[in-house]
């Protein structure tokens, strides 16, 4: 947190010079005119929700029912049970990718690479029509929850492998001619020596890639998976209150994201 | 499978334009926006730079089709009724302009402070160390994240087929079940969706080589 704020700091020292007495009024005066237009917004926004009978108590009252909250809870497990199993299986395949990417045989290279670069330009939702409509066409039909996961799994191993091979990159040569020069082998050499620091390298971002995961795992509002998204829907619907339901959905999405945003740069921070 | 090669050539030519629409409109109003909240993030008034903060948090972390689901299903009982169209990039660009803003901060920090100290010694204005010495070599290191934040434009494209809008991933859909060959219509849309992507990257490469500054 100090060193956020450290760094927000630079970027204001970057730009500007320290204020004198005249830029503090400015400033001042720029703080009360900005809080007057946030003011008002906030009032036209709480306007504009009384008038359509957004805040009335039965738009919002059953988020204090038990039902609902464990309703909505059981959406946010199989969310984050859709995130953890396909992250589960799209870092090791990721991993795998980028060995091949860095393969010292040809065709291997080559293999890898077209699989990045075919599953990091199709859309997920276009892979996740190919599980739903495609490939039942041709007699292969998935439960709902693998219709859901494989087609993230294979987009994102796509993403990790990227990661990865950057980690790797970055690490300095001396470190493989050192394993070398000792006599080992490239395979000794990548799982010994070279992956083991890529992996520390790429922590965060391999946080951060659990927050796409877990946008990712929303396409089951699609697919009519019971997570969260899902939930929010049906639960919107049957009560006539979809605004309300979505932005409480929207909410907790916002919450679980963040708590790993913040992991992510916590890591960072400790790293650097 | 190939009895239907007009229909299905017109319906995808269709669905392409209005992904490239989408994407192109989606991309600027993302730069704009991030524009925008980069100043508010990084100007001395504590407000601004809050509210800025919190734009970021909110953006990123919501995920698309939540916003998208959000707008399209849930504005409309705030009497907030556009066409679908226009909701849909408007939800898209507010989404992106977020990651646009931390590429532009991104880019401003990357330039070694000597850098504006020395134009401010030298008696340049705000706007002229800006103009003259801290864009110029803050734009470079922004040329490759923009350019994946095109192609993430462009793909996320697709997600407005979950909310009804009959572009390329919708049309794909579509056929798929008008006309049930599934392979044909999932083949082409992945190699339109991997020539676009892969022209998107070259070009990205090819700016960042023209914008290349000494150092």
């Amino acid at each position: 947190m100090k060193q956020l704020t450290k760094a927000r700091r630079d970027d204001i020292h970057l730009l500007f010079d320290p204020p004198g007495p005249r830029a503090r009024r400015r400033i001042r005066i720029a703080t009360a005119v900005s809080l007057a237009v946030f003011a008002a917004l906030l009032a036209f926004a709480v306007r504009q929700f009384a008038a359509h009978g957004q805040l009335d108590a039965d738009q919002w009252r059953m988020f204090g029912e038990w039902p609902i909250i464990r309703f909505l809870l059981s959406g946010l497990g199989q969310t984050l049970l859709v995130t953890a199993v396909a992250a589960a299986l799209a870092f090791p395949l990721g991993g795998i990718v980028a060995l091949g990417r860095l393969a010292r045989n040809r065709p291997t290279r080559a293999l890898a690479r077209t699989y990045v670069e075919l599953f990091r330009s199709v859309p997920l939702l276009l892979l996740l029509y190919v599980f739903l409509f495609g490939l039942p066409g041709v007699g292969l039909t998935f439960p709902v929850f693998w219709q859901l996961v494989i087609p993230i799994v294979l987009g994102n191993a796509a993403v990790v492998a990227e990661i990865f091979r950057a980690g790797v990159l970055s690490l300095p040569r001396g470190q493989t001619e050192a394993a070398y020069s000792l006599g080992m082998t490239h395979r000794q050499t990548m799982s010994g020596v070279v992956f083991p620091q890529a992996l520390r390298a790429v922590s965060p971002a391999l946080v951060s890639q659990l927050v796409r995961l877990l946008k990712d795992s929303t396409l089951g509002y699609v697919v009519s998976y019971l997570e969260l998204l899902h939930q929010a829907k049906v639960l919107g619907e049957y009560y006539h209150a979809v605004l309300s339901t979505y932005l409480v959905a929207a909410a907790c999405f916002i919450a679980v994201n963040s708590a790993l945003s913040g992991a992510a740069s916590w890591l960072e921070a400790r790293r650097a | 499978m190939f009895t239907h090669v007009d229909a299905v050539a017109g319906q995808l030519g269709r669905g392409l334009l209005l992904t490239l629409a989408m994407t192109a409109l989606t991309f600027t109003g993302a730069v704009a926006g991030g524009l925008v909240v980069a100043v508010l993030r990084i100007c001395p008034v504590a407000p601004l730079r809050a509210f800025g903060a919190g734009y970021v948090t909110v953006f990123r972390n919501i995920p698309l089709l939540v916003l998208l689901v959000l707008f399209v299903f849930g504005l409309p009982d705030l009497g907030l009724l556009y066409p679908l169209f226009a909701t849909v990039t408007t939800a898209m660009a507010l989404y992106w302009a977020a990651f646009v803003c931390e590429v532009v901060r991104s880019g401003v920090r990357a330039v070694p402070r000597g850098q504006a100290e020395v134009a401010r010694a030298l008696g340049l204005g705000f706007g002229q160390c800006l103009r003259h010495v801290i864009l110029p070599q803050a734009v470079r290191p922004m040329v490759q994240p923009l350019g994946s934040i095109f192609i993430g434009c462009a793909l996320s494209t697709s997600l407005a087929a979950a909310v009804g809008v009959a572009e390329l991933t919708g049309q794909a859909e579509f056929l798929t079940l008008r006309y049930d060959q599934p392979l044909t219509s999932f083949a082409l849309t992945t190699v339109v969706y991997v020539a676009l992507t892969l022209t998107s990257g070259l070009v990205a490469g090819r700016v960042e080589r023209k914008l290349a500054v000494a150092r």
